[in-house]
Parts: C-alpha cells; sequence; structure tokens
C-alpha cells in the first residue's frame, strides 16, 4: 500500500482537506449536540402540535357527554327564560336539519361532479385546464362567500330564510372537492382499461360506465364522504341563509335547523345553561362529521389494500 | 407517475387525446360531460356576479375609500374596510407566525424522527385535527383559551413588554391574539399534510450524500432537506395562509367583532370574514351592499393567495 502511495502525485489539497477533516473532528462533539438538541426541539414541536388536539377531544367529551342524553337527542329545544334557566329542550330538529341538508347537497353536488370528474380527466383542451385551475381555487375559497351567493340567488328571490338556500351554498361547497377527487381517481384507472373496453367496441359512455367508474370507485367515494364532512360541518354560509327554526320542519323551502348552527347560537347565549349545551351540540355534530371522515379513510384504507 | 412504460407513439397523453377523437361517435356522452362543464362553469361565473353585482353601488359611493377608509361603522357607515383588512393580515401573520414552525418541524418529525410504527397514528390525529368543523374550535377557544390568556399568557406577555405595545391594554380575552391563536390550530393540519407531502419527495440520495460528508442529521434536515423543499414548502404556507385569512366562524367567536385598527394585539377586532357573518343578518340596502364588498375583497384576497399556492405546489411537483 505505501508503495503506490508514494508513487501517486502529492494531493493537490492534501493540506485544505486535512484541515478540514481535523476541523469535522474538533466539532463533531458540538454539532452532534447541537444536532440532539435540535431532534429533541422537532419532536417536542409536534407533541406541542398534538395538545391542542387532546385538549379539544377531552373538552368534548367531557363538557359534551355530560349535556348529552336520549332526550336531548330526540325533543325539539324550547327556549329558557329567567324563572327556567334549564329548559333547553333538545335538539332532534338540528339535527334532522342538518342530515336532510347535507343528503340533499350531496345529492345535487354528486353527480354534477362526478360527469365533471369525468370532463376535466378525458379531455385536454384549455377550456378544460382553466376549468380545472379555477375549481382547484374554489375549493380553497372561504364557505361564507357561498352563504353570499346562495343569499342572493335563493333567499332574495324566494323572499325567506330556507333549507333550501343552504342545500345550495353547501353543494356548490361540494362540487370543487368531489371533481377533485373524482377526476385524480378517473386518472388513476389503467389506459389499458380504457383502451381494452374501446377496443371491444364499447362506446366511451359505455366504457366509462363500466369500466373506468366502477375501477375509480374508491376514491371517487373518499372524495364524497370527505366533502359530506366538510359540509356538514360548514356554518358559515347556514348563518347568513337557512333562518331559525324551533320545530321539525321536513320542508326545505322554509327556514331550519343545523348543529353547526346551533353550536354556534348556544355559544353566544345568555343562559349558562344553553351555553354549557353547545359542548353537546357540538359533540354530535363531530360524532356525524367522524364517521363521514373514518368511513373515507376506511375506503381510502381498503383501496389500498386491493391495489398492492 | 403510473405511466412508466414508454410509448413509441407519442406521451400517454396524446394517446388520451387520440384515443378521446376517435370516440367521437359517442356524441351524447361527450355532449353530457361539455355540458355539465358549461352548467358548473356558469355557477362560478353566477357565484362572482352575485358578489360584485351586490358591492357594486357601496363601491359606487365610496370608490377607493371602501379599502383605505379608517373607519367602519355597521349600519350606518361609513364603510371602510381597513381595519378589517388590518385585522385579516394580523391575525393570518399571528396564525403563521405559530403554525409554520411548528407544523415544518412535525412535518419533519413525521417523517424522519418518530419511531416507526407511531407515524401512522401521528398522521391520522394530525388530520383529525383538521376533520373538527370551525365552530368546534371556537367554542373550544372560547371555554379554555380565554381562561388561559387571562390568567397566564397575557399576564406573561404584558411582563416582557411592560404592558407596552404590542401587549398593551387589558387583559379581556377576546383579542386579536386570540384569533390568531385559534388560526394557527387550525391551519396546522393543513401545512403539516402539505409540507410533509414535499419534504417526502426529497430524493434519499441527497439525503445520504450529506449524511456520507459527515454532516448531522440536524445539518442534513435544515441545510439539504428543507432547501430543496422549499417550493412546496411555501406553497403549504400560502394554503394555509388562504385558509387563515378566510375562516369565519371561529374568528367571529373569538376576536370580539369590533371593527377598529387595533393598538396591541391584546385590542378587540374583526376581521373581513367575520364581519360578514356577525352583521349580515341585520343588513339591509347600503349595509348589505358593503358587506358585499368586504366579500369582494375577501373573495380575491383568497383566490390570490390559493393561485399562487397552486403554482407553487404544481412547480415543486414538476420539480422532482
Amino acid at each position: 500500500m505505501s508503495t503506490t502511495l508514494t508513487e501517486l502525485p502529492p494531493d493537490p489539497i492534501l493540506e485544505r482537506r486535512q484541515e478540514i477533516q481535523k476541523r469535522a473532528a474538533q466539532t463533531i462533539g458540538r454539532r452532534t449536540l447541537l444536532s440532539k438538541i435540535f431532534l429533541t426541539f422537532l419532536v417536542g414541536a409536534f407533541i406541542l402540535a398534538l395538545v391542542p388536539l387532546g385538549s379539544v377531544l377531552l373538552a368534548l367529551l367531557q363538557k359534551g357527554l355530560s349535556s348529552i342524553s336520549w332526550a336531548f337527542l330526540h325533543t325539539l329545544p324550547t327556549q329558557p327564560s329567567l324563572v327556567a334557566q334549564n329548559a333547553i329542550g333538545g335538539i332532534g330538529n338540528a339535527i334532522e336539519g342538518s342530515l336532510i341538508i347535507d343528503a340533499i347537497a350531496g345529492l345535487i353536488a354528486i353527480p354534477i361532479a362526478v360527469l365533471l370528474g369525468l370532463y376535466l380527466s378525458e379531455s385536454l383542451s384549455r377550456a378544460a385546464n382553466f376549468l380545472r385551475a379555477i375549481i382547484e381555487i374554489m375549493t380553497g375559497l372561504p364557505s361564507i362567500l357561498l352563504g353570499v351567493f346562495a343569499y342572493e340567488y335563493v333567499v332574495v328571490r324566494l323572499k325567506s330564510f330556507s333549507g333550501l338556500a343552504a342545500i345550495v351554498a353547501l353543494a356548490v361547497l361540494m362540487v370543487p372537492v368531489i371533481a377533485k377527487a373524482s377526476e385524480l381517481a378517473f386518472r388513476g384507472v389503467p389506459a389499458t382499461l380504457r383502451e381494452a373496453g374501446l377496443a371491444l367496441g364499447a362506446r366511451s359512455s359505455r366504457v366509462s360506465r363500466g369500466v373506468i367508474l366502477p375501477a375509480a370507485m374508491p376514491g371517487v367515494i373518499t372524495g364524497v364522504l370527505l366533502s359530506l364532512a366538510r359540509a356538514m360541518g360548514e356554518t358559515a354560509p347556514l348563518l347568513l341563509v337557512i333562518g331559525a327554526s324551533n320545530t321539525w320542519n321536513w320542508n326545505p323551502l322554509h327556514q331550519m335547523a343545523a348543529l353547526p348552527l346551533m353550536t354556534y347560537n348556544y355559544s353566544g347565549s345568555q343562559y349558562p345553561s344553553q351555553r354549557a349545551a353547545a359542548w353537546g351540540v357540538a359533540l354530535t355534530l363531530v360524532v356525524m362529521v367522524m364517521i363521514l371522515s373514518l368511513g373515507s379513510r376506511l375506503v381510502a384504507a381498503r383501496m389500498r389494500r386491493e391495489r398492492h | 407517475m403510473r405511466t412508466t412504460e414508454t410509448d413509441p407513439q407519442g406521451t400517454p397523453s396524446e394517446v388520451a387525446e387520440r384515443i378521446r377523437l376517435s370516440a367521437t361517435s359517442d356524441r351524447p356522452y361527450q355532449f353530457l360531460l361539455r355540458g355539465t362543464a358549461l352548467f358548473f362553469g356558469a355557477v362560478i361565473i353566477l357565484f362572482v356576479w352575485s358578489v360584485v353585482s351586490t358591492a357594486w353601488p357601496s363601491i359606487h359611493t365610496y370608490s377607493y375609500h371602501i379599502l383605505t377608509g379608517r373607519s367602519w361603522v355597521s349600519g350606518t357607515g361609513p364603510y371602510g374596510a381597513l381595519p378589517l383588512i388590518t385585522d385579516t393580515v394580523l391575525t393570518t401573520l399571528i396564525a403563521l407566525l405559530i403554525a409554520v414552525p411548528v407544523g415544518l418541524a412535525s412535518a419533519l418529525a413525521l417523517l424522519y424522527l418518530i419511531p416507526r410504527k407511531f407515524r401512522a397514528t401521528g398522521t391520522a390525529l394530525i388530520e383529525l385535527l383538521a376533520a373538527a368543523p370551525s365552530v368546534v374550535y371556537g367554542l373550544w377557544g372560547l371555554w379554555y383559551l380565554i381562561p388561559w390568556l387571562t390568567k397566564t399568557l397575557q399576564p406573561f406577555l404584558a411582563g416582557l413588554t411592560g404592558s407596552s405595545w404590542p401587549f398593551s391594554g387589558p387583559h379581556e380575552g377576546f383579542s386579536v391574539l386570540l384569533a390568531g391563536l385559534v388560526l394557527s390550530i387550525m391551519i396546522l393540519p393543513t401545512i403539516v399534510a402539505i409540507s410533509r407531502d414535499v419534504i417526502a419527495v426529497v430524493p434519499a440520495d441527497l439525503i445520504e450524500g450529506g449524511l456520507s460528508l459527515g454532516a448531522t442529521r440536524s445539518q442534513v434536515l435544515l441545510k439539504v432537506v428543507l432547501p430543496s423543499a422549499r417550493t412546496g414548502i411555501f406553497g403549504a404556507i400560502a394554503l394555509g395562509a388562504g385558509r387563515a385569512l378566510g375562516e369565519t366562524i371561529a374568528v367571529a367567536m373569538v376576536i370580539g367583532s369590533n371593527p377598529q385598527i387595533p393598538h396591541s394585539l391584546f385590542s378587540t377586532g374583526a376581521t373581513l370574514a367575520s364581519t360578514i357573518a356577525t352583521e349580515f343578518g341585520n343588513a339591509t340596502g347600503s349595509a348589505g351592499s358593503a358587506l358585499a364588498a368586504l366579500a369582494l375583497i375577501l373573495m380575491i384576497i383568497t383566490a390570490s393567495v390559493n393561485a399562487g399556492a397552486r403554482v407553487l405546489t404544481k412547480r415543486a411537483r414538476a420539480s422532482v
């Protein structure tokens, strides 16, 4: 070894190399220590990020469970008064209102959004690219803007607050989310499947319906459930257009009650009993939202399992 | 991503285009798809138009003063949105100041640091944070953060500056600071999720190269990983900012609904979105139009920020 080394030309940057190695060796202790401190800080920040989550969950369970009972879930709210401050009644009509609004908004949004997803995944035209950009930007717009929209076109025209206006706002809110998710799902279907369908002589509508849609179904369902979950928790548009209702109301043309809005209204109530009950309403809402988003996680997990 | 096999007859998208053209015999189907696209395009135009047309009378009355006016008096006017814009930007900055470092640290921790078996759980927990409706954060802020602020945080911060700017004023809880805190928690999942995705695609070669040169793990994270993911990280920050700028209910519940230019972080305030939410119910005529003008300002700001975020995240994805 030493003989071959001496035959090599002298290292031109030997001194610099040795200097660097010496410095690295000298500082390794300090650098490792700093690194450990920094990494601990990173993990600490992550744990810190989970503190609010823990606090919110704990608060929901602690304060929410204590105000929830079977009667609370299926009876109508009552207006407390100074003499009967604890007479707050239940939240049955708000659960009903939230379910009806979310379901109808979903029924309107899903077909439009899935067709839109098909259009975006199949077309390469400039119009499609532009629409895709607009739709992506729409997913980030504040939901209250859609409240203004629904107010102008539904509340003003019908001359009344209504569940329908909330449905319109939420449906427009849901379409971009579902369209984006289903476009991704449709693009994920291997081109060979589509080609095989077309080669068999099927029309492209038949291929979309019989091949692409079934293959992309898990992705579409994930998008649908996520957008339903998101719409269920929306408060801002409802605040502008839905009005208020203290009774069961199955007709969306009238004013309705909804869980997120009830949480908001109760949280600012002058009666401590109602302020405390806001946690019960919030817990009910969170459970309903979680069922939808856990459902979407399950579908996504199943999809991953099937793909591999 | 999925199409690894090279096609001698063109890129996959070109082939797809040819297939699409060859399938034009299916006219009704094409009409249906294009019709849907046109329909939703029309809905978007109506949506923008509804805000612009309602806002128009007040823009006509106040011209640019609606943007620069320093006074917003609900119900009667004058309507100047400067205090609301200031509060919107200020609460967003506070939120970013907290959520960006914590979010980036969490993303790095989730990807590289915490034990492998906890990573999926950690990600799920952060996603859980994103799933909760914003009204719940508002409620939590009212019940838990306000007592903490008045008893602990505000006295502590006031002690730092001797009760002078930016921590002057009474310790009421309801404040621009509280709104910023609540927002920081609400945008954290966005920042963690997006930056985790863009950091995850930093090539392993770069990381291994750094380590083999003798850099410590923190040096690699700070000098290799973060710089190479920076475009995408800026995209993540912009998305988080977009969410904070437009958040309505949680802010309306904790900021104190007082449209003024804040003289300290402990001042009450009102953002563009929170003002629309709290005043819309009582607004008629010119007051309604002024609120629609706020909606228009908010729409322009959030659409620009989101468009910027989209460009950044797209560029980050393309550069990999």
